[in-house]
């Protein structure tokens, strides 16, 4: 940034006092700073550390605060807790509940990526230029909405509205296991879960690989347009190849948010702790971020210990996920010339 | 790519036009099929936008009104036709004030750390992993808060500022990110020139670097704040609710719009006698209707006003 190239024939002169020692400095060839401005240095170098620490102090203190209860005997704990039902260890108690909230993040995936890469190519490519930021920044007022407002409107308006949908799946797909049992009548199951937080997913999907589809060589582009190819083509061979790993890494990033949700499911789901796969079955399965918010206020000491154990469980899940998806964009960055 | 095999001997323009534009049926089929669904994904995506603020403002127009923004909830109980959000208001704003005066400082000489100095492994690692907080789980990021401040006044804890705390951890990275992304918009040539003038690198920064990017970074905490101000878990975990109003944010709990809502919503219907007059059975939805309705109004001027303070404070000529 700052290449201070001192001018090459001012030093050498011997017309000005030897002893001075300004040459000396110069010649070192770096600015170095002095008085508030090293203390502004340390400040913002300090600030930037202070990030590592925040996230090292979070990891810490959950592991303070679980320390209880991942220490007492299992016998002990089922005894103090009661909304362990039964569990046999805190592990046999926190493995539904993983299952649970991998499932309801990944039902919003599956509902979410196909559409919002179709967003994002309808932006990058098909909609008016003049249109697509404005219609850019529609998709980004869905993320602009709070979690707790997607579930009021979930429980209160979509779930009402898919019941009669989730009947006639039961109805007539019901063969098929994920559909089968009985179908809850207030519709609050997890797919229900699963479509209100797609539709959260679909804004930040949307934006990472609209950059990325964006970032598409023109070039290439061009090239497959004039052999001849067709507009989806075109995408089909140019566009989606090279932006293969940042979809990856945009699904993940989707899939780190979806597994943090908190007030869409415990809004809208009716809890159980299941190993289950019926999607349409009131009372089946629960996410560990729902569980906590549903505990937490009315939990003894050691239940809140518990709790924190399994905050602990949800923290590295996310993290594992977000990094492999921050990994990813950024060995893509390094490969890909754009920048 | 069987497309265009061009014909021998071309009889005319119009005629080469058509050989050349001929695309196979099957082809061209496919091509349209994928235009519609794209096109359809975008519609399919805009279909809860507008059925989100069409049902808020629908069901919440009704009890917004000066009455519910200038009280509290307390003394209101069963389907009592009364109460109002005053309570909310006040610690959403205190709570997220708050949280903005831990973040921002932090989180701008973070950002000048990277864009100023940030050179190395400490740079490498501070870029990655604001990334990876931004992927916190907000009600891991309520638990951190409820742990730290447990481990320093006993378990149990439930005021404001530990709310704070938890809204800070959220909005650290978001105000890195975007503040970040100003100050690399700043020319190079500025830096130069101060620094060619003798000015000492701090106030190059702050007199000049800063100056030129204030606009964008107005902005990016106004989103920042934006984006914390609708979170519910982690204030749910540590702040608590409570019926009347608390200015205190250092002592007891205080009442927070989202959790708010989410109360009122957990309070379900009312059973009302049927003979009763002043019962409102369906009181508490209304309620969380109304204060969902408040809520996104915030959220939604907190944007216009990061797009004004752009249009408006955005130097003319920058790079």
């Amino acid at each position: 940034m700052t290449s201070t190239t001192s001018p090459p024939t001012a030093g050498r002169r011997s017309d000005g006092p030897p002893s001075r020692p300004a040459p000396a400095l110069r010649r070192s060839g770096r600015v170095r700073d002095r008085g508030a401005s090293r203390v502004f240095r340390w400040a913002a170098t300090g600030a930037g550390a202070l990030i590592l620490v925040v996230l090292a102090a979070v990891a810490v203190f959950l592991v303070l605060r679980a320390w209880p209860a991942l220490t007492t005997p299992a016998a002990e704990l089922t005894e103090k807790i009661t909304w362990l039902r039964g569990a046999d260890s805190l592990a046999a108690f926190v493995g539904p509940l993983v299952f649970g909230t991998v499932l309801a993040a990944a039902l919003a995936l599956l509902i979410a990526t196909p559409i919002a890469l179709g967003i994002a190519l309808f932006i990058s490519h098909y909609a008016p230029r003049r249109l697509a930021s404005g219609l850019g920044y529609l998709v980004d007022l869905l993320a602009a909405i709070p979690s707790v407002v997607y579930g009021l409107w979930g429980a209160l308006v979509l779930a009402p509205l898919v019941q009669p949908v989730w009947a006639w799946l039961n109805r007539y797909l019901g063969w098929i296991p994920l559909f089968g049992g009985d179908v809850s009548p207030t519709a609050r199951v997890i797919l229900t879960v699963g479509l209100v937080l797609a539709v959260m997913l679909l804004p930040i999907i949307t934006a990472v690989s609209r950059e990325v589809f964006l970032q598409t060589p023109r070039l290439h582009e061009e090239a497959a347009l004039a052999l001849g190819a067709t507009r989806w083509e075109m995408i089909r061979t140019a566009v989606l190849p090279f932006a293969r790993s940042g979809i990856i890494s945009a699904a993940m990033l989707g899939l780190g948010r979806a597994l943090g949700e908190t007030m869409a499911v415990l809004m809208i789901l009716s809890p159980g702790f299941l190993y289950s796969f019926k999607l349409l079955v009131a009372g089946q399965q629960q996410t560990i971020a729902a569980n906590i918010a549903a505990q937490f206020p009315e939990a003894n000491p050691l239940g809140v210990s518990a709790l924190i154990a399994t905050g602990l469980a949800l923290f590295v899940i996310t993290l594992l996920v977000n990094m492999a998806a921050r990994a990813i964009v950024a060995r893509r960055k390094d490969f890909s010339g754009a920048n | 790519m069987t497309a265009a095999t061009a014909p021998v001997a071309p009889a005319g323009d119009a005629d080469l036009r058509r050989v050349l534009s001929a695309v196979d049926k099957g082809r061209r089929r496919r091509d349209r099929l994928m235009t519609g669904l794209v096109v359809g994904a975008f519609v399919v995506a805009m279909l809860p936008l507008v059925s989100v603020t069409w049902t808020v403002l629908a069901h919440g127009i009704e009890r917004f009104d000066a009455y519910f923004l200038t009280h509290s909830m307390r003394g209101v109980f069963g389907g009592m036709d009364a109460g109002g959000i005053y309570h909310a208001i006040v610690g959403t704003v205190e709570i997220t004030l708050f949280a903005t005066l831990i973040s921002v400082p932090i989180g701008l000489l973070t950002a000048i750390y990277l864009v100023e100095y940030g050179r190395g492994a400490l740079a490498r690692s501070v870029t990655f992993f604001v990334d990876v907080m931004t992927g916190i789980p907000s009600i891991v990021a309520g638990l951190f808060a409820y742990a730290l401040f447990a481990v320093i006044l006993g378990p149990g804890v439930r005021m404001g500022i530990v709310g704070s705390v938890a809204l800070s951890v959220l909005m650290i990275p978001v105000v890195v990110r975007s503040c970040e992304e100003m100050l690399r918009l700043v020319p190079n040539e500025l830096r130069e020139a101060a620094l060619a003038l003798g000015v000492p690198r701090w106030l190059t920064i702050v007199k000049v670097v800063l100056r030129t990017a204030v606009a964008g970074i107005g902005t990016g905490v106004m989103i920042a704040i934006a984006r914390v101000i609708g979170e519910t878990a982690p204030l749910l975990v540590t702040v608590g609710v409570i019926d009347s109003i608390n200015f205190n944010l250092f002592e007891g709990r205080m009442m927070t719009l989202p959790v708010y809502v989410y109360r009122q919503y957990q309070q379900g219907l009312v059973p009302c006698a049927p003979d009763a007059v002043d019962c409102v059975a369906t009181i508490n939805y209304d309620r969380a209707w109304a204060a969902a309705l408040t809520l996104i109004l915030i959220v939604m001027l907190l944007n216009l006003v990061a797009r004004l303070i752009t249009r408006f404070f955005a130097p003319k000529n920058l790079g």
